[in-house]
């Protein structure tokens, strides 16, 4: 797995487990993309506290073993009953926090939350919320539609996962399964700019028709401008010294 | 083409009305044969609770067809709190829908506090005072939808009723947190203060009338001919329409199912207070109007039990390392310090001192991962997903605002009805435009 960049000139391997480093712990996942340097978010002054060196890594998302744990396990069931594409649409299941993901493969999502909807031992009726996560920098596809479907016959609640490029952010409407993601999903493509193909009407809705841009995403600047108090400059906020 | 009622202009879209009032037909027939009128109504509106604009086609008074415009009051709450650290959030998030700011705190609390896995370790009279403030505040809203609706449909004495009583409830917010609105109060980990005597002693008082009071809203409104007309059979949406379309909350119960998530995902132990959940099987506004009085009273019911319950007690948890250093003291000029603390960060402990510095300037670190947290706001499911980077500030925090979701319904409830009975039918939804757009 190491390749000569990933040595120090002294030859010590940068991915190599920390000494005392045991299974399982943070350190010892294998990194994803880099997720920054150093513990201010500044650079070009003079760092004396060597924390401008710190190299973060981010942990990366792993399949949770079975058994899930208790009705998660009868949701993964039952959709692998229903859908008969389950293991071409499943990309990875994560069970955390005691709660339940599953990622889907985008051009699947319309299908699976129609079984999800439709089948009795499933019966995921309300989808909360659609939304979305740039995951800028750790994902190469950063975009991700999250949605949020509670079954309030059984009292659940799942969360899927689908993941686009910025590059071609296309993914299947789901308002024909749901029609309350009707706002949901033009708010993702207002703020995001993913687009749902087969969408009634898919514009923007919270930005004005003409704006340029998707405002949600990491690489675009909250904006601001510096303000004077008592005397002293105050830079917008993404452009204050703080902590990462 | 200019007449008395209506003035005419040429725009690249055809020709446009401007209409001043007057007689119906009489304007119908200066503004030519057609009988299909567009109307734009809103945004500055003073039945749209906000600025909602609302485009209606009208065939004669009947609207056949309405399109809601949203985004008026996008202020990118959710983009700001992203440059903030994990406290700062409850700052920005009780600014979205001003009229439920404590569920906003709650939600945000409860999904920061799941993040970092400290659930177990809120204190009890912490959960005691954010039921006991989310209940006063659920009747504070309710209250300002009573009063805005009654004043809608000509009830102007209910206005002001509604309004003098939310402001009773507003001194009491006051008092805990030094805000009427916009509190801050609720904080990950625990309270920023804790609840003064005075507040206990003036929420007692209001137990004593509340219920009274609500009783004299309804003698006033329920037997009045006017207000059964204009809501009886009006802006119908069965549990079908809601669930299909996301609607949740009061709207959700008026039309039969009993879908309360303090009753069917509970948190904050509402599984310990003994209240009901209301249900009315109309699903018209009357229906709303019905659940929400009734809930008021459950809201009393627990307001009650909670300041019984109240124990002295932290309000933080016990973990140095995510409890804000707060304890704060009005001055005299006004601002929150607490110079006890302060003495004791200066004079006697470096180890406090350095806590404060670390969590003030840097905050706390959030271990990777997200959440959804659901809880029963006013007017519905209010979600929020939280996700960490592991860092000292939010990743994304996206707000699933029930105001946004159920505004969605306004045009099933209102085609086919008459004009009038928009107003009574977005009314009915309870729509903040603070929350909706966020």
């Amino acid at each position: 797995m190491t390749t000569p960049s990933d040595v120090t000139p002294s030859g010590v391997p940068l991915d190599a487990p920390p000494t005392g480093a045991q299974t399982g712990a943070p350190a010892d996942l294998p990194p994803s993309t880099e997720a920054g340097r150093g513990m201010f978010g500044v650079s070009g002054t003079g760092d004396t506290s060597g924390f401008g060196g710190l190299q973060r890594r981010r942990s990366v998302l792993r399949d949770s073993p079975r058994p899930f744990g208790g009705e998660f396990d009868e949701v993964v069931d039952g959709l692998e009953e229903a859908y008969p594409g389950f293991h071409d649409a499943i990309e990875r299941i994560v069970v955390d926090r005691g709660e339940l993901t599953l990622h889907i493969v985008p051009e699947r999502i319309a299908e699976v939350c129609r079984a999800l909807r439709d089948d009795p031992a499933l019966r995921f009726e309300l989808c909360s919320s659609v939304s979305g996560v740039d995951y800028l920098g750790a994902d190469r596809r950063r975009l991700h539609a999250v949605y949020h479907l509670t079954s309030m016959t059984y009292r659940r609640l799942i969360r899927l996962e689908c993941a686009v490029s910025a590059e071609d952010p296309h993914l299947p409407s789901v308002t024909a399964v749901y029609p309350t993601a009707d706002w949901h999903e033009r708010e993702t493509y207002d703020m995001f700019g993913i687009i749902f193909d087969g969408h009634p009407a898919l514009t923007r809705i919270l930005m004005p028709d003409d704006w340029d841009g998707f405002p949600q995403r990491k690489d675009y600047p909250l904006g601001g401008v510096p303000v004077e108090y008592k005397g002293a400059e105050i830079p917008p906020p993404d452009q204050r010294r703080s902590y990462q | 083409m200019t007449t008395d009622y209506a003035s005419a202009r040429e725009t690249t879209e055809g020709r446009v009305f401007t209409v001043t009032g007057g007689d119906w037909d009489a304007m119908v027939g200066d503004v030519g044969a057609e009988e299909r009128i567009v109307v734009n109504m809103g945004p500055q509106h003073p039945s749209t609770h906000g600025v909602l604009r609302i485009i209606l086609e009208l065939e004669g008074e009947t609207v056949t067809d309405a399109r809601t415009v949203v985004g008026y009051l996008h202020t990118g709450i959710e983009k700001n709190l992203e440059y903030r650290n994990w406290t700062q959030g409850t700052t920005f998030v009780t600014r979205m829908d001003y009229l439920a700011p404590m569920f906003n705190e709650v939600g945000y609390c409860l999904a920061v506090e799941k993040l970092l896995g400290i659930e177990d370790q809120i204190t009890d009279r912490t959960r005691t005072i954010r039921v006991l403030m989310m209940e006063l505040n659920r009747i504070a809203s309710h209250l300002v939808w009573l009063a805005t609706t009654g004043m809608e449909l000509g009830a102007l004495s209910m206005m002001i009723y509604g309004f003098r009583e939310r402001e009773y409830i507003l001194d009491i917010f006051e008092l805990a947190s030094g805000l009427r609105m916009n509190h801050a109060y609720i904080r990950p980990g625990g309270l920023a203060q804790d609840l003064p005597d005075e507040a206990i002693a003036k929420i007692r008082e209001l137990l004593g009338w509340m219920p009274e009071r609500i009783d004299m809203y309804e003698r006033l409104l329920s037997g009045n001919t006017i207000w059964r007309e204009r809501t009886q059979g009006v802006a119908v949406l069965d549990v079908t329409g809601c669930v299909a379309l996301g609607v949740t909350g009061p709207v959700l119960r008026a039309a039969g199912l009993p879908w309360d998530l303090r009753k069917t995902k509970p948190y904050c132990g509402y599984e310990t207070y003994d209240f009901e959940v209301p249900v009315s099987q109309d699903a018209d506004a009357w229906g709303r109007y019905q659940v929400r009085l009734n809930e008021m009273r459950e809201s009393v019911k627990i307001v009650q039990q909670a300041v019984d319950r109240l124990k002295p007690g932290p309000i933080m948890i016990a973990d140095r390392k995510i409890a804000w250093p707060a304890q704060l003291a009005v001055g005299s000029d006004g601002l929150g310090n607490s110079l006890e603390h302060v003495a004791k960060i200066m004079g006697q402990s470096m180890e406090a001192l350095i806590h404060h510095f670390k969590l003030v300037t840097e905050g706390f670190r959030v271990p990777a991962g997200q959440v959804y947290v659901p809880i029963e706001s006013p007017r519905g499911e209010l979600g929020v997903h939280a996700v960490s980077d592991g860092g000292t500030r939010p990743f994304r925090v996206h707000y699933r605002e029930p105001s946004f979701v159920n505004l969605q319904a306004l045009p099933p409830v209102a085609e086919g009805g008459l004009l009038a009975d928009v107003i009574v039918g977005g009314s009915s939804l309870d729509p903040v435009m603070g929350g909706c757009d966020r």
